[in-house]
């Protein structure tokens, strides 16, 4: 018998850190090789930690939501035969860096607090005849006003603490004070979001622009387009649309399609258009990258998109296909709303948002005529973008969705 | 040209449902007119609790003298000659008693400004009524309608009443006694005037088509009363059914279907009573039924507007004090008040021997504690001589909450506790409330806090 101690890889290029966000073993149990043991959360992607050996687990190393480095010791498992135990004689030295540095706070698993309030399940709320009437006079129910009495006895007392609460007005609709507290870990994904998040809104100083946008006729043109297309082809949306008058407009704009390295001081503008989209996932925001739109058709930006969005649903997404993006899209679709104030997918310097489509009256000329309208609510770094710039981007995005013939014309038009 | 009268508020029945809502819209200022075809107090006052409780005040009496007069002597007491009973100075003295306080009623509502109109009224539609009084027919056109017409003997077909076949009614007004007697039907009517009548020495078989009598409540509960029947010789004819009259008596078939004949000159039915739903045009209101029950809401609300209903004729229980204090609801809504009937208990009282009371839940499952305290542990139980007949007082409380929801007692006098046990349960009371109030010594009431303290899991005295 002999130990085997399985490190954490390499994960990806300049990873040297990985979140631990969920174990599949624990000390004890048989593993057969390619057992899942855990997963692990790299810089956006997940990855599964497969056994390279049959064995069991004598311990694991760190707690869901521990970072650990890249090189050390995830799962002890023994094994027949030698194990790798006596490489790690030599290795222990090194080791000590990682190991010194602070260890993670322990997130503690997700609770539910309640403050005390006795079990009277099953058992209709229980007050004097006096507290009842008055309850009933106001009408407030009072299964929603917790009793602080002996027994959970609802007392005068709490009564008035119910409508000093605003308890009143709530009442009919039968809504009274929740006291319970849910502690959620914030780990895996959402930490992600959370760190990157504040990181955008610490380093950015953003500005914020949004247009308003007739896109009648690209509306038009989407049904027609849609109405006519073969069988295999994906119903196009607007985005599609949206992405190839980017391709359109951007060469105008490089600054815009850009990725800011603000340590080094130095703009990428890229020449090539790779767009981050922004997915909501059960597990939260990720956003998947469409690799040179520049060179998709609709159909196939279209395709691509729809790819890409399984993919990040379904956790199957590779760490190639949610990293590069040189410019992001944020769509809420239906829930498009009015405006919205995006934050910008840091190190790009622009994102843009587009909002609702809705059907309203238009003054043209002496007619009031019905039009389809949708805003664009955009956010860029004003640190490389100045205000008119932007303006003047959005204003050539909003000409090329206006006329969509001219997404489709060549340069100069 | 008859009279008529546009009142705000007319009351139909002066029970004790309808009189006290009159009474409490009068206080209101809410202009009320209060029909009565009898005396006011209804059948309460008049032909069912004051006079029972009047004739089993007197039978217990009578009994006690009759146990001094025995050879034995009773406490040391010793009769030289068994005591006579006078039936009708017993009933007039009863009769007095009915007299003041329906005299006092009558006084109550001319304080809070009711009109009364004495007669019986037949409505034409929910909101116009015809009263046939001495002087001639009033019209009443109220606003409101509040329908207290109580509830009235159930008759058997087979046993119609009249001649020796008595409704509780008319066993309240005998004027001599029967040699002996059989009750039909051993609830609480018939238990408590059978018990009376066989304490005045009258011979009394009780026939039950139930298995056990008082089926409502527990048979823990009902067993000092069985013990007491058996004790003083009352026949007891269980899952058995009264077949009618026969020559000398009440022809019963059993269980078994044996038929035979209760030697009785005289039978009461007291196999329960129904709503007073017919001959005043309740038809004509167009108001909701509940089977034979009026319908009503939380608010005694009728399915017609302004019509509200209190009180037998809306349903079980049958108890006047329910009756009252759906009075005092209606009365307060129909003043523009915001009122519900919300009891958590509505306490109910057997005048059996020895007594039962019930208040809130009875029947006890795994969720709660329960104490139970036998009045033979009970000081003034005993120096009253009430300490041998089984009694107890049975506490039920939530485990979780400590909360009292039921209090349960049979024994002598046991009664007048009705009033704490309905203020424990319809406060909220927990054990520990109930252990930290002090009870008098000696009284009663040392058991109801005995009983808790035992549910707490630390009696004192047992």
């Amino acid at each position: 018998m002999g130990r085997y101690l399985f490190r954490l890889p390499d994960v990806g290029e300049g990873v040297t850190e990985a979140e631990i966000v969920a174990w599949h073993v624990k000390a004890g149990d048989r593993v057969r090789e390619d057992d899942n043991l855990a997963d692990v959360m790299t810089d956006k992607a997940t990855v599964e930690m497969t056994s390279p050996v049959d064995g069991t687990v004598i311990a694991v190393n760190g707690e869901v939501g521990a970072m650990a480095p890249v090189g050390s010791v995830l799962v002890e498992l023994e094994v027949e035969g030698e194990g790798n135990a006596g490489e790690v004689a030599e290795k222990r030295v090194p080791e000590a860096e990682p190991a010194a540095e602070p260890p993670a706070p322990k997130p503690k698993p997700e609770v539910r607090r309640d403050e005390p309030i006795p079990d009277t399940s099953g058992s209709p709320p229980f007050a004097a005849p006096a507290t009842r009437r008055r309850a009933y006079e106001l009408g407030i129910p009072l299964q929603f006003v917790p009793g602080t009495g002996p027994g959970g006895r609802i007392l005068p007392a709490d009564l008035d603490a119910f409508i000093a609460a605003g308890g009143v007005a709530r009442a009919p609709g039968g809504t009274g004070r929740r006291t319970g507290v849910t502690d959620k870990p914030i780990i895996g994904l959402r930490r992600k979001i959370a760190e990157r998040m504040q990181e955008a809104k610490r380093r950015i100083p953003h500005i914020s622009y949004v247009e308003e946008v007739d896109v009648t006729e690209l509306e038009a043109l989407r049904a027609a387009v849609n109405e006519g297309r073969r069988e295999g082809q994906p119903k196009l949306t607007l985005l599609p649309f949206l992405i190839r008058a980017l391709v359109r407009v951007l060469p105008e704009f490089p600054q815009v399609n850009a990725l800011y390295d603000d340590e080094a001081d130095v703009l990428h503008m890229h020449e090539g258009l790779h767009v981050g989209i922004a997915t909501q996932t059960p597990g939260g925001l990720m956003v998947p990258v469409l690799r040179h739109a520049e060179a998709l058709d609709a159909w196939g930006v279209a395709r691509e998109i729809t790819r890409l969005a399984q993919a990040a649903r379904d956790g199957s997404a590779t760490r190639e296909e949610l990293s590069g993006s040189t410019i992001t899209i944020t769509s809420l679709g239906p829930l498009g709303g009015i405006a919205t104030t995006p934050v910008i997918n840091r190190p790009e310097v622009a994102i843009i948002g587009p909002n609702r489509i809705v059907e309203r009256p238009v003054v043209a000329g002496q007619f009031i005529s019905v039009r389809k309208l949708m805003n664009i609510s955009s956010s860029f770094d004003h640190r490389i973008v100045d205000g008119y710039d932007a303006a003047l981007f959005i204003q050539a995005l909003k000409r090329c969705l206006e006329h969509p013939a001219l997404i489709f014309m060549g340069e100069g038009a | 040209m008859s009279k008529v009268l546009r009142p705000k508020l007319l009351v139909v029945g002066g029970g004790p449902g309808g009189y006290v809502a009159a009474i409490r819209a009068g206080q209101l200022g809410v202009e009320t007119v209060l029909v009565e075809v009898g005396r006011l107090g209804g059948t309460c006052l008049t032909r069912g609790c004051i006079p029972s409780k009047a004739l089993i005040h007197a039978a217990g009496l009578y009994e006690e003298m009759a146990r001094a007069s025995s050879e034995a002597g009773h406490l040391g007491i010793r009769l030289d000659a068994p005591p006579r009973i006078d039936v009708a100075a017993t009933m007039a003295w009863k009769d007095g008693v009915i007299e003041r306080l329906s005299g006092g009623v009558a006084g109550l509502l001319r304080r809070a400004r009711v009109t009364v109109v004495q007669g019986w009224a037949r409505f034409a539609d929910a909101k116009t009524c015809t009263v046939e009084t001495p002087e001639g027919p009033v019209k009443i056109e109220p606003e409101h309608v509040v329908l207290a017409t109580g509830s009235v003997p159930v008759e058997l077909p087979s046993l119609p009443f009249g001649g020796h076949v008595l409704s509780s009614t008319e066993a309240l007004a005998l004027t001599a006694l029967p040699k002996s007697l059989a009750v039909v039907g051993a609830g609480y009517i018939g238990l408590e005037l059978g018990i009376a009548f066989a304490k005045l020495g009258v011979r009394v078989a009780l026939v039950e088509a139930a298995e056990r009598i008082l089926p409502q409540y527990d048979a823990a509960l009902t067993r000092p009363v069985a013990d007491w029947l058996h004790a003083h010789d009352v026949e007891l004819h269980l899952n058995a059914r009264a077949q009618g009259k026969a020559a000398r008596g009440l022809a019963i078939e059993t269980e078994r279907t044996d038929r035979f004949t209760i030697p009785a000159e005289a039978m009461l039915v007291t196999v329960g009573r129904m709503p007073n739903t017919e001959g005043w045009g309740l038809e004509t209101m167009g108001i909701e039924m509940d089977g034979r029950f009026i319908r009503v809401d939380e608010r005694c609300a009728t399915s017609t507007r302004n019509v509200w209903a209190i009180g037998d004729v809306t349903g079980e229980p049958m108890l006047a004090h329910r009756a009252s204090a759906q009075g005092v609801v209606v009365a307060e809504i129909i003043a523009g008040q915001r009122r519900r009937f919300d009891p958590v208990a509505i306490p109910a009282i057997c005048f059996t021997e020895p007594e039962i009371v019930s208040v809130g839940l009875a029947r006890a499952d795994e969720r709660h504690a329960v104490g139970q305290v036998p009045f033979a542990a009970n000081g003034r139980a005993l120096s009253m001589d009430a300490g041998d007949t089984g009694g107890f007082v049975r506490t039920i409380a939530e485990k979780a909450s400590g909360r009292i929801v039921g209090i349960q007692a049979v024994g002598r006098h046991i009664s007048e506790l009705a009033g704490e046990f309905a203020a424990l349960v319809e406060m909220g009371a927990t054990l520990e409330d109930v252990a930290g109030i002090i009870h008098a010594h000696p009284t009663l009431g040392e058991m109801v806090h005995e009983s808790a303290l035992k549910a707490l899991g630390h009696a004192i005295h047992v």
